[in-house]
């Protein structure tokens, strides 16, 4: 479990993490939600030590954060941010085969290719595996980081909007992966994200941020509520529920 | 070839003059020829890989006019230019704080880092010749950086053999250095320390280009060049393109250096001005076709 206690982090004199307490289990979608600048990926970061806290605690499995040597977190925690550097030409399979340098500190064992064919063929990439990243759509682009995350083989993934500039078909596929890694396989899986009717179709909890405090968390019944969301939103909402998920009309 | 006569035949029958003539000249020559290539090449390779941009290299970072300043120190404080420790020193530093600058901004196109690195490399080099037209030895210094291969002999190129351990480290640290190629949080990730691997390459960096500019010269585009190409065939994989990159880059210097030798022959031009010419070229002809992938 990660838990998260009274963090707080101001950038230049605005508080962009305030007083933050929440838990993340094992085999659960958690969804971090919330308006533009209100802390979403300041607290991914600062949970995955992207980003240093100002005060507070962050335990992995019980140990705090700085306690953890940087390489043994990264068998446990794994984070994805999106400003990758995509000008880098590597294969497809090149970058998941980063995904086990933490296991295996680049020398890559039986195991480890194993781990990494597991992966491309669970993510359905095996077409693409000898394709340079840079020739991908973005779709597929995000399919293989995703994969690379998965063969470094941690109980936490932590991914900071994952669907960013995904068409619906892309998206969709990805986060019906995300649900596969939490819920085949026992990760606890936390996303950033934006789209509301994505998070509520595929989380399991999820997270409200408003001004840099959470406004609200729970599962996904007690969140998306049209009181709850216009208040974190400022915006008149309509939650209508279809086939027993709850879709946001916001137009 | 050369102006002395060397025949194989001379050598079989050996002969002890053309055997003096091959170890004393001939051979330190390609030596240094291969390595000051391949070294270069790689420390492109590696330089392009931390700052994360296709147009660095040590002739677009300052690398090699902060080596010069350190040279123009040593000879001010030392009277002569051999302290090592000092060139070095003043490479890695200079580098240092280029590739801590260009991390710090935020650059809409890649294309403006060479751009900073070439301004922030002349301001070193204004330095470096208003030291040393202060103390005369103006010189000293164009001697010193000219690249010219024609007079090596035994005994002054051996200090280029320092790639050789500086080519396997960078083999060694190979992954991590590609990590951090693709970002500071893709390597923090990976449970590597960001600072010390940049750290790392930039010492590697700077030792290696300021050991060429000491003993050869300043070989323009060399390491911008050879890494792009091969990055254009073979990826970024650093592990999988060290030797190729360190293979074409020694040959591109030979070729070049044996260009040099013929073209007006019995003399010899020095080779910079062919590597300046090919290597331009080159250059225009990447960002050419790097700007028609962006479209």
């Amino acid at each position: 479990m990660i838990k998260v206690e009274n963090i707080n982090k101001q950038y230049a004199g605005k508080l962009v993490a305030s007083n933050i307490n929440v838990a993340f289990e094992k085999g659960k979608v958690t969804s971090i939600i919330g308006p533009n600048g209100a802390g979403k990926s300041t607290l991914l970061s600062i949970m995955s030590r992207l980003l240093n806290k100002d005060s507070g605690n962050v335990y992995v499995d019980g140990t705090e954060l700085e306690k953890w040597a940087t390489n043994t977190l990264a068998k446990r925690l794994a984070v994805l941010k999106q400003s990758n550097n995509l000008n880098m030409r590597f294969t497809v399979k090149e970058l998941i085969a980063f995904g086990r340098f933490p296991h295996s500190q680049g020398k890559l064992t039986d195991t480890d290719h194993q781990v990494i064919q597991h992966a491309i063929e669970y993510l359905d990439l095996v077409a693409i595996q000898d394709k340079y990243l840079d020739n991908l759509s973005g779709g597929q682009k995000q399919l293989a980081f995703i994969a690379m995350v998965m063969a470094q083989d941690t109980d936490y993934v932590l991914l900071d909007e994952p669907l960013n500039n995904l068409d619906i078909k892309h998206s969709l596929q990805i986060m019906k992966n995300i649900r596969r890694l939490a819920h085949e396989m026992n990760k606890a899986v936390v996303i950033v994200i934006h789209d509301i009717n994505f998070a509520s179709c595929y989380s399991d909890n999820i997270i409200a941020m408003k001004n840099g405090e959470i406004a609200i968390a729970g599962n996904v019944d007690q969140v998306i509520q049209a009181s709850v969301l216009e208040s974190v939103y400022d915006t008149p909402f309509k939650v209508v529920t279809l086939d027993n998920q709850h879709v946001c009309v916001y137009y | 070839m050369g102006v002395s006569q060397l025949s194989i035949i001379s050598l079989i029958t050996l002969d002890p003059a053309a055997w003096d003539l091959l170890i004393t000249s001939r051979l330190p020559r390609l030596l240094a020829i291969l390595l000051a290539g391949a070294g270069l090449s790689i420390a492109g390779l590696v330089m392009q890989q931390i700052s994360q941009n296709k147009f660095a290299a040590p002739s677009t970072s300052g690398t090699i006019e902060c080596a010069m300043l350190g040279y123009m120190l040593s000879l001010l404080i030392f009277g002569d230019g051999e302290a090592l420790w000092l060139i070095f020193l003043t490479a890695i530093i200079g580098t240092l704080a280029f590739v801590k600058l260009i991390q710090s901004i935020q650059f809409k196109n890649a294309i403006f880092v060479p751009l900073i690195g070439i301004i922030f490399g002349n301001i070193i080099e204004s330095v470096v010749t208003f030291i040393a037209y202060k103390f005369d030895a103006l010189q000293n210094l164009s001697n010193w950086s000219l690249a010219n291969f024609s007079n090596i002999l035994q005994g002054d190129f051996e200090l280029l053999y320092i790639a050789v351990p500086c080519a396997i480290i960078t083999y060694l640290y190979a992954n991590q250095i590609s990590a951090v190629g693709i970002g500071k949080s893709f390597a923090t990730n990976l449970g590597l320390k960001y600072g010390q691997i940049v750290t790392i390459g930039v010492i590697l960096v700077s030792i290696m280009a300021a050991t060429v500019v000491m003993i050869v010269g300043e070989l323009p585009f060399l390491g911008l060049i050879v890494p792009n190409i091969i990055s254009y065939y073979q990826g970024d994989n650093l592990k999988k393109n060290l030797p190729n990159t360190a293979l074409l880059g020694a040959c591109v210097v030979l070729v070049c250096d044996l260009i040099s030798r013929i073209i007006i022959f019995p003399y010899e031009l020095p080779v910079s001005m062919f590597i300046s010419i090919i290597g331009g070229l080159v250059f225009i002809i990447l960002l050419l076709k790097r700007e028609a992938n962006d479209r």
